[in-house]
Formats: C-alpha cells, structure tokens, sequence
C-alpha cells in the first residue's frame, strides 16, 4: 500500500526540529507501510566545489577506513559521518569522479544519494525502528520526504525501499504501482540508465532522470509521465529548492495537502499531518489528478 | 468526541439513535455503516465518510475527500464543503446533498438514490449509471458513459425542493439540472454493442 509524508519549511526557523517534524509524520503512516522505511533529507548544503553522497554497506563497514582510503586516493579532503547502516561522505571534488571511483573500487557499497544537500536513508523494518536507528530526532534541514513500504510489486530490501535517487539532489517516493515497468524498464536501459533492480518506482525514478538528462524541466517531465507511466500512483519528487507532487489522472491513490505561515506539508492520509505545530490553522486540501505541484524556493 | 486526528474508521456501525458530533477532522471511513444516528464532523472527512450509511444522517461541515457516500443503502449524507472524486460511487439508495463541488467519476456505477450537487461536477459524471438521479446547479465536465441530461419534472423538482430544504442547504431547486441514465448501457442491446 505504501504512506508517503512530505515536509517543507517556509520558517527556517524550525529547520533544527526537521528531523522529529518528519519522524512524527512517518511513524504515523506505519500503517501503511510497516516492511520498511525510507527518507530524503535536504540539510546542510555543502559548497559548489564539494559533492555530498550517502553510502549504505549491507553488512558492518569499516568506514574509517574507506574515508582515508578515499582522502589518497581522490586527492581530495573527506569527511565521514555514519548513521547506522548509511554514511554520508562529503567530499571537495565534483561528483562524477567519486561516483565512478567508488563504484568501480567498492562495488560492494551502495550509493543512495549525490548531491549537495540530499542524504537518503531507508532500511527494511517498522518506521518505528528506522526513526530510532537513524536518530531521526536529532536531525536538522530545510526539507524532507519520507515513505514506509508494503511491498507489492517486489521483494522487501533495503534497495527495493524508496526514496529512489533520481540525480542530483533529487530523489522520488512513490504510493501504488506501475504496470508497464518492466517494458520501460528495458526501454529506459537501452537509453543508458542504471536500473539495479526489478522495483517498479525505480522505474518512475529512471525514467524522471532520463527525461531530466534529456534536457526537460522537472515540470515538462512529470508531464511526460503521465502519457508515459502506466498504472496508479501517487509521486512525490525532492528537489534540492523543495519537492513537486503528481497524481495519476484517475487519481487512484490518496493525497492530502497543508500549508500554514511555517510550512508546506503533504502525505497520503490526513493524520499525519495532524501531528504537525500549528496544523489546526492549516489550508487543507487534495492535489488534483494529473497536474503538476511544486513547492520550494 | 474532540481531538480525532484524522483518525480512521470513527463512528462506524453505529445502530442507534443518537447524535454525535466530532469535533476535528476525521480520516477514513466515518460513519460508516451508520443506522439511525445523527453523526456530524465538525471539520473535514478522508476518504469513504458514510459508506454504506443504511439510514440516519451525516453531515460535514468542512470538504470531504474521495468516494463519500460510496455505496450508500439509506438515510442522508451532507457536504457542506467539497467532496472529491468518485463522490457517491454505487450509491443503493441514500441521498447526498454536496453544498460545493465534486470531483471526477461522481455517481460512477449509481443504482439508486439522489446525488445533488450545488456546485460544479468533475469529469465522468454519472459513468455507468443506473437509476439514481444526480442533480447540478453548476457546470458539468465531460459526462459519463451513459450519462445523459434528462428533464426535471414537477415531481423530481419538489422531491428536490424537500431534500434540500431537509439537509439545511440553502439553493433553489429551480436552478438544477437534473442528469441520469439513457438505459442503454445496463440494458444489453444488440444495436448499441458498440457502446462497450
């Protein structure tokens, strides 16, 4: 069935309480998705010089010892922090060179984000227990988007958990199920994107940055989509400035919208935002089908 | 009741006669099943509020989300606000009166009862639609397949008059348009098979 929660701060002010804003809403959608949990969070960008990616080793790593190896080896300064399973490594070189070094020297890592201020989170497991591990309270950032799985197309993983990394800083969660994945999973691979599993939303995520690298806004892409994507859904996609939601045009699957002085808030069901400060002054109301919606700076 | 949360599932099966008012928003399915009762949310309503609603009442003062009254066997559902798609869905006899506007596919596939709409109408009004009767004061999108205006008769314009005066909407009846089915989808005809 799968709950997507959304979050995105017009008052900067409450950027240190992003973490345990997001946590609320997620826990709540455990309902919805107990086989596991996932977030994007867009927090403390780092320069145009440098590069930030998240790293997810499925078993105990020494990332110690991969930060140094890292540091000779890209000639470059690295820092490391770890959140349970995840690392985020930032790094001051472009990005390409270290996505390419990492996937051809440590394959056995898996990169979940690239960017400047995305870090991706997602693990298998109650919601419940993902917001304990990550210590979701304690992190700060401008903007979030989060997704707790039941699994329907296929198999409970870590690398079957959503968000799905789209490109730089820009990730998509997705409630429902595409139909024609697997002909445009093939399509999309034959266009040169890497598609690393049977997932039918990492299709949705392949597909958003072929049209991305094609040269479409965000806007002209997801519109593409809708002609495109066959089956019910409903997305939201993080960008590095905010996030954009679209609904199949039958509008199978739900959505809700709130937005108050502070913030900008979406999700599948109501009672996650209800968790929200200041939620009873909210404008509430339902994305309609078919249309693009973006939010941000 | 304060304080739902946008809880789901608040007020169902209720078989009694009493009234209840929520105070807050409510999630999915509110009132459902209800028999008797005069359940009133006092906010809006998630998905599925009243469904199957046997008898009694229940009314929303805020919007309410997709399929409201879907399936509907009785009594009377009111929406003050909004209602979105797939408002009244299989309808088997209740009475809904929507203040605003509905979305896409409303009264889809409805049997029996009334769906009156003092606003605008989405897309697909009426799809397959039986022998319920849906009732537009404002503009329809594109109809449903078998969705046809009909002619608002004496009959069907103080039946109207009555509900609307019943559920406290303040519209003139004179004002609507009344839509239903041309009969010929859900009675098989050799000459319209392709229709299908």
């Amino acid at each position: 069935m799968c709950g997507i929660v959304g979050i995105y701060l017009k008052n900067q002010g409450l950027n240190p309480e992003l973490g345990g804003l997001l946590a609320a809403m997620l826990v709540e959608m455990s309902d919805r998705g107990p086989d596991s949990a996932g977030i994007a969070l867009y927090r403390d960008p780092v320069p145009d010089s440098s590069c930030k990616l998240t790293l997810y080793a499925a078993y105990r790593y020494d990332w110690d010892a991969l930060r140094a190896e890292m540091a000779v080896q890209l000639g470059a300064d690295v820092k490391l922090h770890i959140h349970a399973s995840h690392a985020v490594v930032i790094v001051t070189t472009r990005v390409a060179p270290v996505q390419d070094w990492l996937r051809t020297e440590h394959p056995e890592l898996r990169i979940m984000s690239a960017g400047s201020a995305i870090e991706i989170y997602k693990e298998k497991g109650q919601p419940r227990e993902f917001v304990r591990e990550f210590s979701l309270h304690e992190l700060n950032g401008s903007h979030a988007l989060g997704h707790t799985r039941m699994a329907t197309e296929s198999a409970v993983t870590t690398e079957h958990s959503h968000p799905f990394s789209t490109g730089m800083d820009l990730c998509l969660v997705h409630n429902g199920s595409l139909s024609n994945h697997n002909r445009l999973r093939q399509k999309l691979r034959n266009e040169g994107v890497d598609i690393q599993t049977d997932n039918d939303s990492e299709v949705a995520a392949g597909y958003l940055m072929w049209r991305l690298r094609e040269g479409d806004s965000l806007e002209d892409a997801l519109e593409r989509a809708l002609n495109d994507l066959d089956g019910f859904y409903t997305f939201a996609i993080g960008t590095k400035d905010g996030f954009a939601v679209l609904r199949d045009p039958i509008a199978c699957k739900p959505a809700v919208m709130a937005e108050t002085d502070d913030w900008v808030a979406m999700s599948s069901e109501f009672r996650a935002i209800a968790q929200l400060p200041g939620v009873e002054n909210a404008a509430i109301w339902e994305p309609s089908p078919a249309t693009v919606y973006t939010w941000g700076q | 009741m304060t304080n739902p949360g946008g809880r789901h599932c608040i007020a169902c099966g209720i078989d009694a006669d009493v009234e209840l008012s929520i105070d807050g928003h409510v999630g999915y399915y509110c009132g459902g099943m209800n028999k008797k009762a005069q359940i009133t949310v006092l906010g809006n309503a998630g998905p599925g509020v009243a469904e199957n609603i046997m008898s009694g009442t229940v009314r929303v003062t805020g919007n309410a989300s997709q399929y409201a009254g879907a399936s509907g066997r009785g009594g009377t559902v009111i929406i003050e606000g909004d209602a979105s798609a797939r408002c009244g869905i299989s309808m088997k006899g209740v009475d809904i009166v929507v203040a605003g506007s509905v979305g896409h596919m409303s009264a889809f596939l409805a049997q029996k009862g009334r769906l009156v709409i003092c606003g605008d109408a989405g897309d697909f009004l009426g799809d397959s639609i039986y022998e319920a009767c849906i009732f537009v004061r404002g503009k329809v999108g594109e109809l449903g397949a078998d969705c046809i205006e009909k002619e608002m008769t004496a009959e069907h314009a103080e039946g109207l008059r009555q509900l609307l005066a019943a559920s406290g909407i303040d519209a003139n009846a004179d004002e609507f348009r009344r839509y239903g089915s041309a009969r010929k989808l859900y009675n098989f005809d050799i000459d319209h098979a392709d229709e299908y």
